[in-house]
């Protein structure tokens, strides 16, 4: 693992012109044209024939990998005809003049090539089939080599276990605080702190941070504080102490404390607001992250917050740019959270009808919300609401539902089968809706979910576009969070047993935040843009860029 | 508005061979023409009465799925073009054009399904639908031998019609009882039925019997075809039978009359989209998932 992941820094940093010049382009919104695609092709392939020697078989399996992967990934620009042959094809062209090198053939790659080799016939006969010959050969060539600048690193955050991937992440920490500081006082020993791990992680989950709340962030923050903004160290702390939990909660805290960093900027001299408030605000993210990891809504935030800033114009004033700001971000909220949460009450009151018996999970703002007016529009039923340790946020929910004077059922999880029968209709919150259609959420859902689809219930996701992101996950293992073990310590009639549980090796207290639950169990989602099925997520995702 | 009834019913009786959405769309394109009022505000609020009335003499989910069609395809039109005269002649123009070009779609949906019918198939469809025919028709003309089982389909025993019209193609043709439907599945090889409507989950709404006919298909593992024309897609999302609005269940006289809909028996039900295979539509062929994508593009 360690050899492959040095050999493909090695090729990264090696490619990274490349790659810039892509990101540059597509960055500028324009597709790469042909020519342009071809002269990179050429260029790579010419950079490749100058690499032969210093290819291993690693490499040479990592690029089949590669190549088998992101080949089906492709297929808006590939004829599914096509699909099957270009990569073989090439999988043989790039082991043949290797081969040549290496006479000595391990067994795997003479069944690779023996596969190659029929493959490429039937594709020499497809491509005759098709009429264009010359089609095919261009084809393999598109593949490998527009498979390295798409070279994707693994996040910080999920390779905790990985020290050269620890290290670079405490550089960064430190070059962000130097950046920051330019024309301050001379400060030392101010860097936005890299918060270490606490006790024994399950080896499932050792790539994730798992901190404790008894160390906060901000011990190691000495006084003065002039990199980080007073407001966003609030914030991390109340992040970090659990005070603001929820992901519409966490994102619009997040936008109040840029508007309150955006009033206290100023622009220092001969710098770019544009520019320079960008840059100011990542020691800022890195803090929050370091806090507690950034929610897929606090990510979109983000993202918005920051093409803003780079589209005021330069020759704006400084106040004139702040109001502007300040406005954006009042503008995103209104629509994306408040008007949004109006809009899907109002499809989601379509689906509650009278005698329903709904079932909730935890505590979602929205759900709590479309409960609530569908009370007042006098719709009869009753709720369970289901609740899980250690949160325990459902008693939160139970409070608001009962306030409103809406009639309630409180269980446990455990409880989950056996309350199943009675229920009409499951309605479930989300943390982030992923492009493959598979719906992140607090733990426990997607058992909610499987076992509501055993008892045939319809399970409703209720979910704003704002929290739709790109990635691509199929369990809950990759990407997770792991929360404080000494939440699983219970207290009962004065004794503790788990206690010193450090002091057992074989003992290891998981504390997972959220889980993944597969589009199969989720029978509508419904959104500001109306109710879609679970598998119309990335449509809508493609929807909101062409909108951009 | 009653000349409108008038000419509705005058369509439908000339022409049996025409879907009853066809005939809806082009009955309000008739109303359309006669309209006399003053604003594009005024224009849309009698077309919106016009197909309530539509909707009264008939409650077919066709009907009120080509309704809103035309009723959003007015609305956009409106957006280009503020000045009203202006407007409605585009408005007329465009509609005759829609028109033509659905009366098409059933051939399109003909042609495109015909090729999944292998030589020596044994079909087996629910009730009388004019796409299904169709489908037929071409896969015979196409000279392929086949034979169908039709299911009777009370109340109304349609499933007869429906032999007699394949009995005239020369098609060899049984007709079974609607209880009769597990015991015939592990003779058939397929299962084509047609639809009432395509709904936003990619599941259909179609005569009543169609959705035991394709939870046995799902056990037997036989591939379960579903062929409508693209103006059958309608903007509902029912998560079970439940959840379909009674107004398309029942027949619009037995709404209007009957005080406990409970004691009367649904036309409809509906097919939720795990156990439908393919759908055939002027659009193309489309798994259920892709509909959700279709209607996005359609409707938004």
């Amino acid at each position: 693992m360690g050899d492959r992941l040095t050999t493909s820094t090695l090729l990264v940093t090696e490619e990274d012109e490349k790659k810039h010049e892509i990101i540059r382009a597509k960055g500028e919104g324009k597709e790469l044209t042909k020519e342009e695609k071809q002269r990179l092709r050429k260029e790579k392939k010419q950079h490749k024939k100058n690499k032969k020697d210093d290819r291993g078989p690693p490499e040479k399996e990592k690029e089949k990998e590669k190549a088998s992967v992101p080949a089906p990934s492709k297929p808006a620009t590939q004829s599914p005809a096509h699909k099957a042959a270009p990569v073989p094809v090439n999988a043989s062209a790039s082991e043949s003049p290797v081969a040549a090198e290496k006479p000595a053939k391990s067994k795997a790659e003479l069944r690779a090539e023996r596969r190659a080799r029929q493959d490429s016939e039937r594709a020499s006969k497809q491509g005759k089939k098709e009429g264009g010959q010359q089609s095919t050969s261009s084809k393999p060539k598109a593949t490998p080599n527009e498979l390295q600048p798409v070279v994707k690193r693994l996040p910080d955050h999920v390779q905790v276990d990985d020290p050269v991937a620890l290290k670079k992440l405490a550089k960064k920490l430190e070059r962000q605080q130097k950046s920051g500081q330019g024309c301050s006082l001379n400060i030392t020993g101010v860097k936005v702190p890299l918060r270490s791990d606490y006790g024994y992680k399950v080896s499932l989950f050792s790539h994730l941070h798992q901190y404790s709340r008894k160390n906060p962030p901000t011990q190691q923050i000495s006084i003065p504080v002039t990199v980080i903004h007073p407001s966003i160290v609030r914030l991390g702390l109340q992040y970090s102490q659990g005070i603001i939990a929820g992901s519409n909660a966490r994102s619009v805290a997040l936008l109040h404390a840029f508007k309150q960093v955006i009033q206290d900027y100023s622009t220092p001299p001969n710098e770019e607001l544009s520019r320079d408030l960008v840059n100011k605000l990542s020691p800022y993210i890195s803090f929050l992250s370091q806090c507690r990891p950034l929610s897929a809504s606090m990510g979109n935030a983000i993202k918005y917050i920051k093409k803003e800033i780079s589209n005021i114009p330069s020759q704006c004033k400084e106040e004139e740019a702040k109001r502007i700001l300040q406005e954006c971000i009042d503008s995103y909220i209104n629509e994306k959270i408040i008007l949004a949460s109006e809009a899907i009450s109002k499809y989601a009151i379509e689906k509650i009808s009278d005698g329903d018996v709904i079932l909730v999970y935890g505590c979602s703002s929205l759900v709590n919300h479309i409960l609530c007016e569908a009370f007042e529009k006098q719709r009869k039923f009753r709720v369970i609401v289901v609740d899980s340790r250690p949160r325990l946020e459902g008693r939160e929910a139970l409070r608001r539902l009962v306030k409103k004077g809406i009639r309630c059922t409180y269980v446990l999880i455990s409880a989950l089968s056996y309350i199943l029968p009675e229920v009409s209709k499951v309605f479930l919150g989300a943390h982030a809706l992923l492009a493959n259609g598979y719906v992140m959420s607090r733990v426990g859902t997607s058992q909610i979910a499987l076992v509501a689809k055993a008892y045939n219930v319809p399970v409703l996701v209720c979910c704003e576009t704002y929290k739709f992101c790109e990635r691509v996950q199929t369990d809950s293992f990759v990407s997770n969070e792991l929360d404080d073990p000494d939440d699983l310590i219970v207290t009962r009639n004065g004794k503790t047993h788990l206690e010193n549980w450090q002091t057992v090796k074989s003992l290891g207290l998981l504390n997972l935040v959220y889980d993944v639950t597969p589009p199969d169990f989720v029978d509508l989602v419904i959104t500001d843009l109306g109710m879609i099925p679970c598998t119309s997520v990335p449509v809508v995702l493609r929807v909101k860029n062409v909108d951009q | 508005v009653d000349e409108n009834q008038s000419f509705r019913f005058s369509q439908w009786e000339e022409d049996p061979d025409v879907a009853s959405a066809v005939a809806a769309i082009r009955s309000l394109l008739e109303f359309l023409k006669r309209d006399q009022s003053e604003t594009i505000l005024g224009l849309r609020e009698n077309m919106t009465k016009a197909i309530q009335r539509l909707e009264e003499t008939d409650s077919s989910v066709a009907v009120s799925s080509g309704g809103e069609l035309f009723l959003r395809f007015i609305s956009l039109t409106s957006l280009e073009h503020p000045d009203l005269s202006q407007c409605k002649n585009v408005m007329i123009e465009r509609g005759e054009l829609f028109l033509k070009k659905i009366s098409l779609s059933r051939g399109k949906v003909g042609k495109l399904c015909h090729t999944f019918i292998k030589d020596g198939a044994k079909i087996l469809t629910h009730s009388s639908s004019r796409v299904v025919l169709k489908v037929l028709e071409n896969a015979a003309a196409d000279n392929k031998r086949f034979t169908v089982y039709v299911t009777e389909s009370q109340p109304d025993s349609a499933g007869k019609l429906m032999a007699q019209k394949l009995h005239n193609l020369n098609i060899p043709v049984t007709v079974v009882l609607d209880a009769a439907v597990g015991y015939i599945m592990e003779k058939v090889d397929l299962v084509i039925v047609g639809a009432e409507g395509v709904v936003e989950s990619g599941g259909v709404i179609n005569k009543i019997g169609t959705y035991q006919m394709a939870v046995c298909s799902k056990a037997h593992n036989k591939p379960f075809y579903v062929v409508a024309e693209s103006f059958k897609f309608v903007r509902l999302y029912p998560l079970n039978q439940q959840d379909v609005p009674d107004r398309f269940k029942y027949k619009a006289d037995i709404l209007k009359t009957v005080k406990d809909l409970n004691q009367e028996h649904p036309m409809i039900d509906y097919t939720p989209p795990s156990l439908i295979t393919l759908l055939f539509t002027d659009l193309g062929v489309l798994t259920p998932s892709a509909v959700s994508d279709e209607l996005i593009k359609l409707y938004l």
